[in-house]
């Protein structure tokens, strides 16, 4: 594998023409990355972290000298094999890439457009060429704001996790997990593994939603939760599990000191004088995953609605978008976890090897049907557990006015209540450009969700405009910006619709599909 | 015993030798492999920025590079994001009081 980041811009990896670049060294790229590869393509693999591994496998630095990294990972060595396939292959890997565009070069030509270094200084423009692209960027976290959020030791769950898997620390010694969605277990065991108290864990959800999809979902929902909990260990080290609950206020001054848990109703609405109180030093919170897919949206490709109110991308029977020779694979196509992200990473690879080498019986083989079999039993279990932690529009209720919405701006709910009621704004957008939330350095990244529900609880329309249409993936230097060959940024790549892809940063949701693409963080269930 | 568990001693790590950085003056202890975020978490300090507006103490939130909670001013340079930047030898991290008057990095 040629490796090692380098910013050589004359160096060869940059002027080939790749067969195929992905983007994303998480399960869905690597296992993408290597399925086209071993079938005789071309293929350059970026990623904008140091190492492989994505969110599931991320991993200490070798400096740490981590002799057991897979105490902190279910099936380690299903990782092991993809990267000893990875460094057997001729798959040239571009680690600290950030890819922020891709543009359309003309017919089956696209430029992947990144910049290189981890963070700040020395960063530099790279361009990679390649006839197709795989779109294996992952999620991010949903966030819902609530009194005292913004106090130090309030982490993102899956942040929390992260911390710990790469730098092995912890946010604290009492470590409160709350939100809602699988991944809270997952982040519960992993701390208490690793030293953490964790006196509760705090789901928003009643587990007993998944007992409505009895087709999809183990029968009995209580058996299956047992299952898990015992499973992570979460029982034995004491964490207890509460349902229908949420943290509705964090204590403390200059850190976390305690938190108030109560109890919600079905839509997530706190109930009265339910709330205890919880000594902690620090609470890990999050509510789901957000897939990251604003590279393909700005491309024109399709999007489908959610179970649980986000958007991800709308892919065939092989994986691909709704614009040619653009796939994706993981969770860029809706959240599903490790397991599912590395079968559609497969599956694309295979695809894509079918159709550059013109070998179309490639993509009609036993293993493309056993691949297809497990990734749709897999997808249906994942939409279930999206309606089951689909965010209820109760939760605005622990929301007081003075609470920050957006942390980077620091806009107020009161704010944000003061638009929608005072100036009319009608919608996360109009929202946006009265009180400047969703507009700072994070992009509406950890505010988009809950701008989107206070404007659609307001009385907006049903399905919210987009608060934000990020053009660029990442922030990019002024710099880098300007050393885009003239044509490019003005590129005109065709969307399914056929339309030039000319909507501004501002202009609102360019149709996809014949609608208006709302925000992809997607706007709470309505209440029922 | 939760006591006794660390993450070092669950994943087995025999780092390579520890290094010394300096906090707002204070000298702190980093590991090689660490960001300059994990370094000031496992020297139990949570906050390295005060917010444009209101001056509140602000440090990693996501923890991937996604939020900028966590900017920094490292070795004179501001805006830079804890979580991402790996800890080196020597380096100096003060708190960032504002926008630490300097064009975001990425
Ligand atoms: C913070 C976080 C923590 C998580 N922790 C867990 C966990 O502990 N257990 C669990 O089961 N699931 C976890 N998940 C869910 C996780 O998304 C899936 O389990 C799994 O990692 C999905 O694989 P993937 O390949 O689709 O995406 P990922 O593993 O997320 O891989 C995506 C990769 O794309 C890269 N990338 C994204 N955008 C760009 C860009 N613009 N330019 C270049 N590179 C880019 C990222 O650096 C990343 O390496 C977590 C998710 C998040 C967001
Ligand atoms: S903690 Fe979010 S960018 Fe560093």
């Amino acid at each position: 594998m040629p490796n090692s980041p380098s910013d050589e811009a004359t160096d060869d990896r940059y002027s080939a023409l790749y067969d195929l670049a992905v983007i994303g060294a998480g399960c869905a790229g690597l296992a993408g990355a290597v399925a086209a590869s071993e079938r005789g393509l071309s293929v350059a693999l970026l990623d904008a972290a140091g190492q492989i591994g994505g969110q599931f496998y991320r991993h200490p630095a070798p400096p740490l000298g981590a002799v057991r990294p897979q105490a902190l990972h279910h099936d380690w060595s299903l990782f092991a094999g993809l990267r000893r396939r990875l460094e057997a292959s001729d798959i040239v890997h571009l680690a600290g890439h950030h890819v922020w565009t891709v543009v359309r070069e003309g017919e089956g030509e696209w430029a992947v457009h990144a910049v290189t270094a981890a963070d700040g200084t020395g960063e530099r423009p790279a361009r990679v060429r390649a006839r197709t692209v795989l779109l294996a960027t992952g999620a991010y976290e949903r966030h819902l704001p609530f009194p005292g959020w913004t106090l130090p030791g309030v982490v993102a769950a899956g942040g929390a996790q992260a911390m710990l898997k790469s730098g092995l620390v912890l946010p604290g010694r009492r470590v409160v997990v709350a939100g809602s969605g699988p991944l809270l277990l997952a982040v519960a065991a992993s701390l208490s593994a690793a030293g953490a108290r964790v006196p509760a864990v705090v789901e928003a959800s009643g587990y007993t939603g998944y007992a409505r999809r009895p087709g999809v979902l183990a029968a009995n929902p209580h058996k299956l939760m047992e299952a898990v909990i015992h499973a992570t260990g979460l029982v034995r080290r004491g964490v207890r599990l509460r349902t229908r609950s949420a943290v509705t206020q964090v204590h403390g001054t200059d850190r976390v000191e305690a938190v108030t848990v109560s109890r919600i109703d079905r839509d997530w609405r706190p109930l009265p004088g339910t709330g205890r109180r919880i000594a902690c030093d620090a609470l890990a919170v999050g509510h789901g995953l957000v897939p990251q897919v604003e590279l393909a949206t700005s491309l024109g490709c399709a999007t489908r609605r959610t179970e649980d109110g986000t958007y991800a991308l709308a892919l065939d029977a092989l994986q691909e978008t709704s614009v040619r020779g653009l796939w994706a694979a993981g969770e860029t196509g809706g959240i599903g976890g490790a397991d599912l992200a590395r079968t559609e990473g497969e599956l694309a690879g295979i695809a894509v090897a079918a159709r550059t080498r013109g070998r179309p019986e490639l993509a009609r083989g036993g293993r493309v049907r056993e691949l297809q079999r497990r990734r749709d039993g897999m997808r249906d279990f994942a939409d279930a557990m999206a309606a089951v932690h689909a965010p209820g529009s109760g939760w605005v209720h622990w929301l007081d006015d003075a609470t920050d919405v957006c942390r980077c701006e620091e806009v107020s709910a009161g704010a944000i209540r003061e638009a929608l009621a005072d100036y009319g704004a009608r919608d996360a957008r109009t929202v946006k450009l009265l009180t400047r939330a969703g507009m700072g350095w994070c992009q509406g990244r950890m505010c988009g969700a809950a701008v989107a529900c206070l404007a659609a609880g307001a009385g907006a329309e049903s399905a919210p405009a987009s608060p934000e249409r990020r053009p660029l993936a990442v922030p990019v230097p002024l710099g880098v910006l300007g050393s885009l060959e003239p044509s490019e940024p003005t590129a005109t790549p065709t969307g399914p619709s056929g339309q030039p892809d000319a909507a501004g940063p501002d202009e609102p949701g360019r149709p996809v599909d014949g609608r208006t693409r709302p925000s992809t963080a997607g706007p709470c269930k309505p209440a029922d | 015993m939760a006591r006794d568990r660390t993450p070092a001693g669950l994943v087995g790590a025999a780092p390579e030798a520890p290094f010394e950085i300096t906090f707002d003056r204070r000298t702190l202890t980093a590991l090689p492999g660490q960001t300059i975020a994990a370094a000031l978490w496992s020297a139990g300090v949570l906050a390295w920025r005060t917010t444009r507006r209101d001056g509140r103490p602000s440090g990693v939130f996501c923890g991937i590079g996604q939020c900028y909670d966590c900017l920094a001013t490292i070795n004179d340079l501001p805006n830079r994001r804890a979580c991402l930047v790996p800890a080196r030898p020597g380096d100096v991290i003060t708190t960032q009081e504002g926008h630490g008057h300097a064009e975001l990095s990425v």
